[in-house]
């Protein structure tokens, strides 16, 4: 197990030398660049910008330049955000997208566990219709509708709740609306998702056996039923994690939450190098921890699983 | 055996509601089983025989399923209308089943001993620890080797035989009354088959547990049982003593069973007699004879009228219009 779990941190490192060097070149193909304005700028002054972040360096001298910098944690200065660098840049939104992801996904994974063993349970009776329906609502309504409503009813009318912004302008109290509406999809797939497998675990075998050796349906759910039902579960949740912590720029631009979502998107647009590689990185780092965390899980809840 | 019956089934009917019609499952069948004793219930797939027997435990999965009539007397009490948790008691701890397939009957998730212990716990009102030992005991009596260390393994570790040991000794781990084995030999490899039949024989009669053996093999129930009923399309076609069935059997379906048995006693050149036909679709079935459409002995009121059920000496009894004559004088 544990030569297993090494093995696993140590293959990171070539799949991210892959990762980045394939997306450090792929940038570069795409067709404008950092300094490319509606409006040409002088010949010159290109020029001297090119020089300042050695872009008029061949292109292989810069990508051994990026991959000195990349080893030592350095993500370079931000070709948009003049006075920063991207690392300031990751460490005042990752954390902000961190906890609000992890919240989120919290909320989801319990909320969404718990309506899916609700309407497995009564499948086909009322319980399980308003489930289903509360679902698909979840699934087909998108964030930029949700967040609005939510702000209104919640900050405009009951005024119980600040509109937006984050922790350190409106308080711990500033997280509900941007986390409940964030979790909303996810919760919706979730509970879809457990009510299914639970279902197709209830008509298996062994729980006939559990029920035929006399103990109580609660019994038979929580100990024989939900270890095996949880599985698909925890497979989704590790992309949805990765995938929920590098920040929503549709939350962040609805609630001004200063994530890191609206710069990444925003340094796609922007041909921002660097900052794109330093997405680019981070996202795979999250991506393949959690796929190893999903993975170390796995092997808890299925003892058929082993690790060698 | 002994005359004592300990459970009583009445014109049971198990009937399941589908998009088609409803289909009649077990339709009318009735038996009793005596203390001690082995009874085979031989039919074709389809014919009822797992139906009748999930009903007996009242574990038929509703909807689409409901059990639309009839009695499960237990010592006299109605299983059928017992309170959820008076049924219970009885799961597992008077009455016990076991399943067809050992591959997929023990829960993956969960080691042999928490699924053994849970149940002991659960009937014998007895601590974890003692209950363990027991299940130690149990898995010993079954067979398994070195018991005190493969009860803490998990169902994947133990091959298809070994976790149809284990299902008996989860089984009889309550001292029950009665098993229930639903085909639990048809998913084993043939040598593996005597060895587990062999082993519940020895143990339910060290224990004197009375068996109800569910099964598509003569084979199986010539070895095992006292008496037999035959299924056919959710009814009980013929039954009897074992050696009376297989001496004398009366119903034509039953005789066809017999025929198609392959022998090697018997020096022939012929090809494997096998009924004909397919076995009826049982939604909306007419009140006929079921088998007519298969039967070489078919006659005009089989497929007017389900025929009444004939006894013959030594309590053989069939239900085909052959007897007519005796039908009459019953």
């Amino acid at each position: 197990m544990a030569r297993y779990f090494i093995r696993r941190v140590l293959s990171l490192i070539p799949t991210l030398f892959i990762v980045i060097t394939l997306s450090f070149f792929l940038i570069r193909i795409a067709p404008g660049g950092p300094f490319a304005r509606e409006r040409d700028v002088p010949e010159a002054i290109l020029q001297n910008l090119m020089k300042r972040y050695h872009m008029d360096e061949p292109l292989f001298k810069q990508y051994l330049r990026y991959m000195k910098d990349i080893i030592r944690w350095d993500f370079g200065p931000s070709y948009r955000y003049r006075d920063l660098t991207v690392n300031e840049i990751i460490d005042r939104g990752l954390p902000v997208s961190m906890s609000l992801g992890v919240i989120s996904l919290t909320l989801a994974a319990v909320g969404g566990i718990a309506v899916g063993i609700i309407s497995a349970l009564k499948q086909n009776r009322w319980q399980d219709y308003v489930a289903v329906s509360v679902a698909v609502i979840g699934i087909s309504v998108p964030l930029f509708v949700m967040g609005p409503v939510l702000q209104l009813v919640f900050g405009m009318k009951l005024k119980i709740l600040p509109i937006g912004q984050w922790i350190s302008t409106n308080g711990i109290k500033a997280v509900i609306l941007p986390a409940v509406t964030l979790s909303f999809p996810y919760f919706a797939y979730i509970a879809r998702l457990s009510r299914a497998s639970i279902l197709e675990v209830l008509r298996s075998d062994y729980i006939r056996t559990a029920r035929a050796k006399g103990l109580k349906e609660s019994v038979v759910v929580w100990k024989h039923v939900l270890k095996g039902a949880l599985l698909p579960v925890v497979t989704y949740l590790g992309p949805a994690f990765s995938g929920i912590v590098v920040g929503s720029i549709v939350i962040e631009s609805v609630f001004l939450v200063p994530g890191i979502g609206r710069p990444f998107v925003q340094s796609a647009l922007n041909r921002d190098y660097t900052l794109i590689m330093a997405e680019v990185v981070v996202y795979s780092v999250i991506l393949i921890i959690a796929n190893l965390v999903v993975d170390v899980i796995y092997g808890l809840l299925d003892p058929r699983i082993s690790y060698k | 055996m002994s005359d004592e019956v300990i459970l009583q089934v009445k014109d049971l009917k198990t009937y399941f509601t589908v998009d088609e019609g409803v289909v009649k499952a077990v339709d009318g069948v009735s038996f009793d089983l005596h203390k001690g004793e082995t009874l085979g219930i031989v039919g074709e797939s389809g014919s009822g025989k797992s139906v009748t027997n999930l009903s007996i435990i009242n574990l038929i999965s509703t909807p689409p399923g409901k059990i639309a009539g009839g009695e499960v007397l237990f010592h006299g009490k109605d299983l059928l209308k017992m309170p959820p948790h008076e049924i219970r008691e009885i799961r597992g701890n008077k009455i016990s089943m076991i399943f067809q397939d050992p591959m997929t009957s023990l829960n993956p998730f969960l080691r042999i001993s928490t699924q053994m212990v849970e149940t002991i716990v659960l009937h014998q009102k007895i601590d974890k620890k003692a209950a363990k030992e027991k299940a130690i005991e149990m898995l010993k009596l079954a067979g398994i080797p070195a018991p005190e260390k493969r009860i803490d393994q998990y169902p994947h570790q133990f091959s298809g035989g070994m976790r149809q040991r284990v299902m008996i000794a989860m089984g009889l781990s309550c001292n029950p009354e009665i098993l229930i084995a639903d085909e639990p030999t048809s998913a084993l490899d043939v040598t593996i088959q005597a060895q587990i039949l062999e082993l519940m024989r020895e143990l339910t009669r060290k224990l004197g547990t009375a068996v109800i053996l569910i099964t598509h093999s003569l084979g199986v129930v010539a070895g095992m049982c006292d008496t037999i009923c035959v299924m056919y399309a959710g009814r009980i076609v013929e039954r009897g003593r074992t050696e009376e069935i297989f001496e004398s059997p009366r119903h034509p379906y039953t005789q066809g069973l017999i025929r198609s048995v392959p022998r090697l006693d018997q020096e022939t050149k012929e090809r494997l007699y096998s009924i004909p036909g397919q076995p009826p679709n049982v939604i909306d079935l007419p009140d006929c004879c079921p088998f007519y459409p298969r039967c070489e002995r078919a006659m005009d009121i089989c497929k007017k009228k389900y025929p009444p059920v004939v006894s013959f000496e030594n309590n053989q009894s069939a239900s085909c219009w052959l007897y007519g004559k005796e039908a009459q004088n019953v």
